[in-house]
């Protein structure tokens, strides 16, 4: 059983590794903008020390748009991988199935008609509605048993609806500005959030990271297929709604206060496959932590390319994620054309 | 013969609309293999399915002396170990893991933190099927001999009472048939009642105690091997003749030619 050790150690050493690298990234990100600070200032800065100026920069500027990419690309990778796990399929993603399309829909809705402002509750409420209902019928649409094409062309049909119906509803707003405003919160960015909206999204995103997390052992059993893991004691139908529900409240709440960005749900559990193995249990934890380290250094990376007006991370994850989907179904060619179950 | 087991009483099974199984009634001891025989589309795998309560039957079944609609999921897991047909695996899990599985229905949901009662029902099973040293191996680059006795493996460690197992020697060689077979031979010497779809009747007849075979959704004969594969079953059933031997004290039944 010395292998069997090894391979504990280094799903151990993965998670250290991780961890450490989001706390640095996160440093980095605290220092990044028109004034920059070292990650050791930025430290000494958080724990009160430093100038009054830089103290209000990183602790109430810079401080809540650093903690919404940790907790959004976190609860990205852990849908992510929680997905695959459910689905049994290395290429699902919320972002694929149309989930992030369906939140943005939802929160524009709300915007659109008024019925509320961009800072309320009523947001992330009407996203996670959206979001699940999207998945839901993804689910409903596709069959138990569905393939992984069928799964895509219904997430696509999906999100093409939930895209045209955002675009209804600006279409139908009264006011153009208001149309602008969303046409921009759409593309996705964690620009000039506030200690409101991180209030506004944490509480619905720690739900749906627990949700997920507890079903867990479940996902681990439904390796062996729904049959199976029925006949070991899993209730599969139940198991779905609570997947969905917790995906739901993750990306509807992160989608409310930072529009849609795509693709690291998809990119993160791969990242960690190698490194920590296939078990969709032991991958929840890693493909958090990869999640939230790629949106912080896409976070990063979009304030320090040199560019005429500000690069939105949503775009930068999709720019990077699309041709990582291509090279993915370029792996899984084989099983896509025999339609694997 | 010894008190039944598991018993069903007027079952039946509509999918789709269509009854694919009818009116069927059993009972059957521990301690028994027990051989379920029939053309394709007979519905042996439905019934199977509805004995282990994974999908909704009417007529009533009763294990170990309590209905099985009244146990809940886990209760039911603890009382059968079913070995689906082609015993998937989605995922490269170690071998370990996937045997470890079975320890699932008592609460040992974690592979990775067995307590020694679960482990040592993992290392039973495992040594018994052989598969010790693929332990650490993912599943999915194991040959599909070494997959079905992991698959076998996994549904021995849940220790259950019975064994339902859905053509567990389809796609092995012929060493690995008999080992499978051996297996279920063993568990069921130990205690349990094993039941084990099957095409192969030389299988069946050397290793069953009973003999149960289905045509269109009906069991239609059951007992002893020699008396549920008489001529006359085979050819009404089957259609086909058969050519009949023995060999140390067992019977040899190799279908033989087109009715």
């Amino acid at each position: 059983m010395v292998t069997e050790n090894a391979a504990a150690k280094r799903r151990t050493g993965t998670i250290i590794v991780m961890a450490l690298l989001v706390v640095l990234l996160a440093l980095i990100s605290l220092g990044v903008g028109p004034v920059r600070m070292s990650p050791l200032k930025v430290l000494e800065t958080l724990f009160g020390g430093g100038s009054d100026v830089y103290r209000v920069i990183v602790q109430e500027i810079r401080l809540p748009r650093t903690i919404l990419a940790v907790a959004i690309g976190a609860i990205l990778g852990l849908s992510g991988a929680a997905l695959q796990g459910l689905l049994r399929n290395p290429l699902a993603s919320p972002s694929l199935f149309g989930a992030p399309q369906a939140a943005a829909f939802g929160a524009v809705l709300v915007i659109a008609l008024g019925l509320a402002d961009v800072r309320s509750y009523a947001l992330p409420g009407a996203a996670i509605i959206m979001a699940f209902l999207s998945v839901f019928a993804l689910l409903v649409v596709a069959g138990r048993n569905a393939g992984l094409l069928i799964l895509i062309l219904a997430g696509l049909a999906i999100s093409s609806l939930a895209g045209a119906a955002t675009a209804l509803a600006m279409n139908l707003s009264s006011n153009p500005f208001v149309a602008l405003e969303i046409a921009f919160w759409l593309l996705g960015s964690l620009e000039d959030r506030s200690f409101r909206h991180v209030m506004l999204a944490l509480p619905f995103i720690t739900i749906g990271a627990i949700i997920l997390m507890s079903q867990r052992n479940a996902l681990r059993a439904l390796s062996l297929g729904e049959e199976t893991a029925q006949s070991l004691g899993v209730h599969v139908g139940s198991l779905r709604l609570i997947v969905i529900l917790g995906v739901a409240f993750g990306v509807g709440g992160a989608v409310a206060v930072t529009g849609t960005i795509g693709f690291i749900g998809l990119i993160a559990p791969h990242l960690m496959r190698p490194l920590v193995g296939y078990d969709p249990a032991r991958l929840l934890v890693p493909s958090a932590l990869a999640g939230a380290a790629l949106l912080l250094a896409a976070d990063i990376a979009v304030r320090i390319i040199p560019s005429t007006s500000d690069i939105k991370v949503g775009v930068l994850t999709s720019l990077i994620g699309v041709p990582f989907f291509l090279y993915l179904i370029m792996r899984e060619r084989r099983a896509l054309g025999g339609g694997i179950g | 013969m010894m008190d039944a087991f598991l018993t069903a009483h007027k079952l039946s099974v509509t999918l789709a609309g269509r009854e694919v199984l009818h009116d069927i009634s059993l009972a059957l001891p521990r301690q028994h293999l027990v051989a379920l025989v029939g053309p394709n589309g007979a519905g042996k795998t439905t019934l199977l399915r509805a004995l282990a309560g994974l999908l909704p039957a009417q007529g009533a079944i009763h294990v170990g002396g309590d209905a099985l609609a009244s146990l809940s999921l886990r209760e039911r897991a603890k009382r059968f170990g079913y070995l689906p047909q082609g015993h998937m695996v989605h995922w490269p899990l170690p071998a370990r893991d996937i045997v470890a599985l079975g320890r699932y229905p008592h609460g040992a949901t974690d592979p990775a933190r067995l307590s020694p009662t679960d482990e040592a029902a993992v290392e039973r099973a495992m040594q018994a099927t052989d598969v010790t040293q693929f332990s650490t191996r993912p599943a999915t680059e194991l040959s599909g001999g070494e997959r079905s006795r992991v698959a076998l493996a996994r549904v021995l460690a849940v220790e259950a009472p019975v064994i339902l197992a859905d053509e567990p020697t389809a796609a092995l060689d012929p060493r690995f048939q008999i080992e499978v077979m051996k297996n279920l031979r063993a568990a069921a010497d130990s205690g349990i009642l094993a039941i084990v779809v099957t095409h192969d009747l030389g299988l069946a007849a050397r290793y069953a105690d009973m003999v149960m075979v289905m045509q269109e959704g009906r069991l239609v004969a059951q007992g002893a091997p020699a008396e549920a594969l008489s001529d006359e079953i085979l050819a009404n059933v089957f259609r086909v003749t058969a050519y009949r031997t023995g060999h140390e004290h067992r019977m040899i039944i190799v279908p033989w030619a087109g009715v």
